[in-house]
């Protein structure tokens, strides 16, 4: 199967120069190993790779929202070498707020921290992204801007749909979460140990020519359809 | 004298699961023997539960009570988490939920490990019944109040109160122990039988089995698997009664006809609370065997009243080590 990441043929692994992971100490190497296993095991999350595999090759992960612990489960359901070159997207206004989550987003998790607030024209969040990946990091996404009230799956905002115009190099990996909503559902704070399920879908690309709510309606699609 | 004993049954048991290994394996390698490949790889995978079931156990019975009753804490709290993931539950019992699962169990199991039989019988029927009523009501959603609040308590009772009989059945004062060293033989009495009263009921049920019990629940559960698996239990457990410490011969028998029948029930129960939900099974933790809950369905029922009938037949009024 011809996919565009074929055509353009990236090395997989682009030697770079000292990455940011490299230089982190190895406190919060522990910490983010100790964080990813305590995640795992909270919510009882059970990976399931669908149609794909794990793979250090570049992707997109893009997953419905439902709760403030879906970056860090879908990132802590990851193998660890996958895991190390993934980033969460996530939200400043909550992962900034107090020292303990700045922390554990900024130097254990690596989230990449998106102002929902003050997004500007020049300064779009899909350029930030793209600009801190590089040619090695993955990223976690959630198109749906923000987590769903009802348990159902939003539609997608048009940000997913630019990152796979400007890099159509990149796998795009729909993931559904089932849930984690009970886990820890909007509004509380304290979780409930339940099982939740992060399923991981085939990998999807641009099609050459197609629509922008085309594109957005297949992806939701994608993870609709993984959910069985 | 004790410890042969305790010899003679552990041996017996790795050498019948050795033998069990090694036919299954033997079948799995020769699918020409007009075998169902299907029910051949089902044993394996039955064996395979088992397996990790008895290391368990056996690291438990090697590190003590405690260590024991911590792992039946464990597997009570997974249990609990696959039940209550397969049944739903509304925003609104959220916080009747976190206390039920990091409060109550735990505490639970530690009233357990105290051999406070006074107080953890009504614990979890009494008091966490009421809190979970009246913790849902204070949060203002009434929608289907008695049904969330009945699934919350029926959750409780089976994965945890139940279960936690098994571990308590090592505190029981007899002649044979002495008070405090454990009674490890009880409980592997009790969970050998019900093992076996399971694995009876496929057999028979797979002999003679022809009038279901309910085939809307169970499509296997027949009324000839629930007697042959009673009678056989009944007489394997007469066999073994000298395993068994206050029990004579008939009252063996006896114990394990019981068992037998409370397994089963137990079993067609979780089928009943599964069907209702379309899954099969209640999570994927060990291959082949469903999940915690689905391994420990027959236990949750018949350890309770495993546990009463070793109090009377020991002649205890109340447990109570030195009481």
């Amino acid at each position: 199967m011809l996919s565009p990441a074929d055509i353009t043929a990236q090395p997989r692994h682009a030697p770079e120069g000292p990455s940011a992971r490299t230089t982190r100490s190895p406190v919060c190497r522990a910490a983010g190993l100790t964080l990813a296993a305590l995640a795992r095991l909270l919510s009882g999350a059970s990976a399931r790779w669908i149609a794909s595999q794990p793979d250090t090759c570049q992707r997109v992960y893009f997953a419905n929202h439902t709760s403030h612990l879906d970056a860090l489960v879908v990132w802590a359901s990851l193998p660890q070498p996958v895991r190390e070159l993934t980033r969460p997207v996530a939200a400043k206004d909550y992962w900034s707020r107090g020292l303990l989550r700045r922390w554990l987003a900024e130097e254990v998790f690596d989230a990449l921290l998106i102002d929902r607030t003050d997004i500007k024209v020049h300064q779009s969040p899909v350029d930030l992204m793209l600009r801190e990946i590089g040619t090695t990091k993955s990223l976690i996404v959630f198109p749906e801007g923000s987590r769903s009230v009802t348990g159902e799956v939003g539609e997608f905002k048009s940000g997913l749909y630019y990152l796979a115009k400007k890099r159509p190099d990149i796998e795009l990996v729909p993931v559904h979460i089932d849930n984690l909503n009970r886990v820890l559902p909007r509004g509380e704070f304290l979780p409930v140990p339940l099982l939740s399920c992060i399923s991981f879908g085939a990998p999807m690309w641009l099609e050459r020519d197609e629509m922008k709510a085309d594109f957005l309606a297949r992806a939701r699609r994608a993870v609709l359809a993984l959910k069985e | 004298m004790n410890d042969l004993h305790t010899v003679v049954l552990v041996t017996g048991v790795l050498g019948l699961l050795l033998v069990a290994t090694a036919v299954g394996q033997f079948l799995a390698r020769r699918p020409d023997r007009g075998l169902d490949p299907g029910a051949v790889r089902a044993f394996n995978q039955r064996l395979r539960g088992w397996w990790i079931m008895g290391a368990l156990m056996g690291a438990a019975f090697w590190l003590g009570v405690t260590a024991t009753v911590t792992l039946f804490g464990l597997v009570s709290f997974w249990a609990l988490r696959e039940f209550i993931t397969l049944t739903p539950t509304r925003r609104g019992d959220h916080r009747a939920l976190f206390w039920v699962f990091v409060l109550f169990t735990p505490v639970h199991y530690v009233l357990v490990a105290y051999n406070r039989y006074d107080v953890f019988s009504v614990f979890l029927p009494v008091y966490a019944t009421l809190f979970v009523l009246a913790r849902v009501a204070f949060t203002g959603d009434y929608t289907r109040f008695l049904e969330r609040t009945a699934k919350i308590q029926a959750g409780l009772v089976v994965c945890v109160y139940c279960v936690s009989f098994a571990p308590a059945l090592l505190q029981i004062p007899t002649a044979a122990t002495a008070p405090g060293s454990g009674n490890f033989r009880l409980l592997f009495f009790l969970i050998l039988l019900v093992q076996f009263a399971d694995a009876m009921q496929h057999v028979w049920s797979r002999l003679i089995g022809r009038r279901l019990v309910a085939a809307e629940v169970s499509s296997d559960r027949s009324w000839e698997g629930l007697l042959g698996s009673a009678t056989s239990t009944a007489l394997l457990a007469a066999a073994l009664w000298w395993a068994a410490p206050p029990y004579e011969p008939w009252q063996a028998a006896l114990a394990g006809f019981v068992i037998a029948l409370l397994g089963f029930a137990g079993g067609m129960t979780m089928a009943a609370i599964k069907r209702d939900r379309g899954v099969k099974d209640h999570g994927t933790l060990v291959v082949g065997h469903g999940g915690v809950l689905d391994r420990i369905d027959s236990l949750c029922f018949a350890a309770p009243v495993f546990y009463h009938l070793t109090l009377a037949v020991s002649g205890a009024a109340t447990p109570v080590a030195g009481g």
